[in-house]
């Protein structure tokens, strides 16, 4: 399209005093936007509500193949966190050693995850990292055995559900590759998880349907759930922008 | 549709295209087995055929790939509904899982067969005696070496829906693949935890040196992009030998585009052991090497 909204038909008179305004595009937008910036700042003027406190301190996930990988990364920042804690606590768990030593393993396959995503996202969106996550794991009482498995196969069936749900969100073919070299093994991990609860079981009693199908879950979803295991009033994380 | 135009504006793309479609029997016989030669008396199908041949490798249609995880859906489906009744299982959770894992494959069959007829596309079939099923010769004779098999047929399976993953990305079939690939994991990693080995491929696997922990195929199979496997035939991704998948031991990941991959274990701050950095994540295999005789082809009746 021409970048102006003149009309092109030579025939059209020309006007001295313009009933129409010609305007390129590119202007017409930016003063559509500013109009509506203008509003904007108006109303912001206005009174709100006194009841409705300031928003939580919003960390954007960012947008496109960046944000699918960031979402990735804040979880296995999570996991890495939880499972980093269960190896320092160590007998303490009420893990026998046997279980510590594959714990130990799930740890490192953890921290693995989030040193990669972290490394690719700074080699392939420079400057777009999701920030460092200190979450709060308080609400789990690392020298309970059952409290430390269920919160393993919490974290586990999580990222699996996660990584199933975000998978479409990714536009380039080689990190849908990369997330399913991941999220088998995610898989694996809470296969043998929910196995320490029950001899037999490899998934919890919901989470694979009639159709044989593993949970898949939106990232507002998943990240609801995150968020509460992150201080609100320093940091919620915004998947609203997520894959666009 | 005017198939000579079609052709005109192929010719534009591919030079080479007047040469694939000289005679016609050069045609049958690129197009490989009688099965096939019969088909295509049939006129529809001479032409679906001719544009499989000449671009298979190149995009495949959603049918293709569904019935790639039907054709192995059907044989894990098969393999268990042997091994269940050669009555060796030990009754209480073993059993009990087993019976559960193939009330999942049943499941994936169900489902990815109704998803091809609704695609419009025919959906590969098999049952206890004919079409894709187990080779019953192929099952050991004993529980021990029968679980042996379904580690290989579950470790094996996890790697061939992440081989074509890639091919679906952006669609919602993509999703549905996910979640029938991590069911897939969770039955690799219990069936492995019941022989006593730990949950993901490694390097003390008893059976690590099974062509399911490899990848490529051996020089005297053929890399056809056209299969037939239990009489049913479908097109997969062209094959290129001298690019075979990662083994499960392969440390290096990451390349996009022109990144190239980096050894997991001493690329970044944290350093970590070339066993923990294989194992971290799971490898692909690509359709050729999946259906190829040395692996889950291999077991097909």
């Amino acid at each position: 399209m021409p970048d102006t909204l003149r009309p092109v038909d030579s025939e059209s008179p020309r006007l001295a005093q313009p009933l129409y305004a010609p305007i390129k595009r590119r202007s017409f937008f930016m003063y559509a936007g500013a109009t509506a910036g203008a509003t904007a700042l108006v109303l912001a003027g206005c009174s709100k509500d006194p009841e409705t406190p300031a928003p939580s301190i919003n960390v954007s996930l960012g947008s496109g193949d960046a944000s699918v990988l960031n979402y990735a990364y804040a979880l296995e920042q999570l996991e890495a966190a939880f499972y980093a804690k269960v190896v320092t606590t160590g007998a303490a768990t009420g893990l026998s050693p046997a279980e510590l030593a594959v714990f130990a393993s799930l740890a490192k396959h953890e921290a693995i995850h989030r040193d990669f995503l972290q490394a690719a996202i700074n080699r392939d969106f420079a400057g777009m990292l999701l920030q460092t996550l200190t979450y709060k794991l308080d609400s789990i009482t690392f020298t309970d055995r059952t409290q430390v498995l269920t919160a393993a196969k919490t974290f586990e069936d999580l990222g699996v559900a996660a990584y199933n749900g975000a998978g479409r969100l990714f536009k380039t073919r080689a990190y849908v590759g990369i997330a399913g070299q991941i999220v088998s093994v995610e898989a694996r991990h809470a296969a043998y998880v929910n196995g320490l609860f029950a001899p037999g079981s490899f998934a919890s009693a919901n989470q694979i349907d009639a159709t044989g199908f593993d949970k898949q879950l939106a990232p507002a979803d998943v990240i609801k759930i995150v968020n509460t295991y992150l201080d609100a009033t320093t940091v919620q994380l915004d998947v609203s922008t997520i894959g666009q | 549709m005017n198939l000579f135009n079609i052709i005109e504006h192929l010719a534009e793309v591919d030079s080479d295209v007047l040469g694939r479609f000289d005679s016609r029997r050069a045609v049958f016989n690129s197009l490989g087995s009688a099965a096939k030669r019969a088909a295509l008396a049939t006129s529809p199908l001479f032409l679906g055929a001719l544009f499989q041949k000449a671009y298979a490798g190149t995009t495949a249609t959603p049918v293709d790939i569904l019935n790639y995880a039907l054709t192995l859906e059907l044989l894990e489906a098969d393999f268990y509904r042997q091994f269940i009744a050669a009555g060796l299982i030990p009754s209480g959770a073993a059993d009990t899982a087993i019976r559960l894992i193939k009330t999942h494959e049943d499941a994936h069959v169900a489902y990815l067969t109704t998803a091809i007829q609704t695609a419009g596309g025919t959906p590969v079939a098999g049952n206890a005696t004919t079409g894709v099923r187990f080779n019953a010769s192929s099952l050991p004779a004993t529980y021990v070496d029968q679980l042996k098999v379904a580690q290989l047929l579950e470790d094996t399976g996890v790697r061939a829906y992440k081989g074509r993953a890639a091919e679906l990305t952006g669609t919602d079939l993509l999703t549905t693949a996910l979640q029938i690939h991590s069911v897939e994991a969770r039955h690799a990693a219990y069936i492995r935890t019941l022989r006593n080995q730990l949950p993901w491929p490694n390097a003390t696997d008893d059976v690590a040196t099974e062509a399911a922990y490899t990848s490529g195929i051996p020089s005297t199979s053929p890399n056809s992009s056209v299969v037939t496997l239990g009489g049913a035939t479908y097109s997969i991704p062209q094959y290129d030998r001298t690019k075979p998948s990662p083994v499960e031991s392969n440390i290096n990941q990451g390349a996009v585009g022109i990144q190239p991959a980096v050894p997991v274990s001493t690329a970044f701050p944290n350093v970590y052991t070339p066993e923990d950095a294989a194992t971290a994540f799971d490898e692909a295999l690509q359709a050729a090497e999946v259906l190829d005789s040395s692996r889950a082809g291999g077991f097909l009746a």
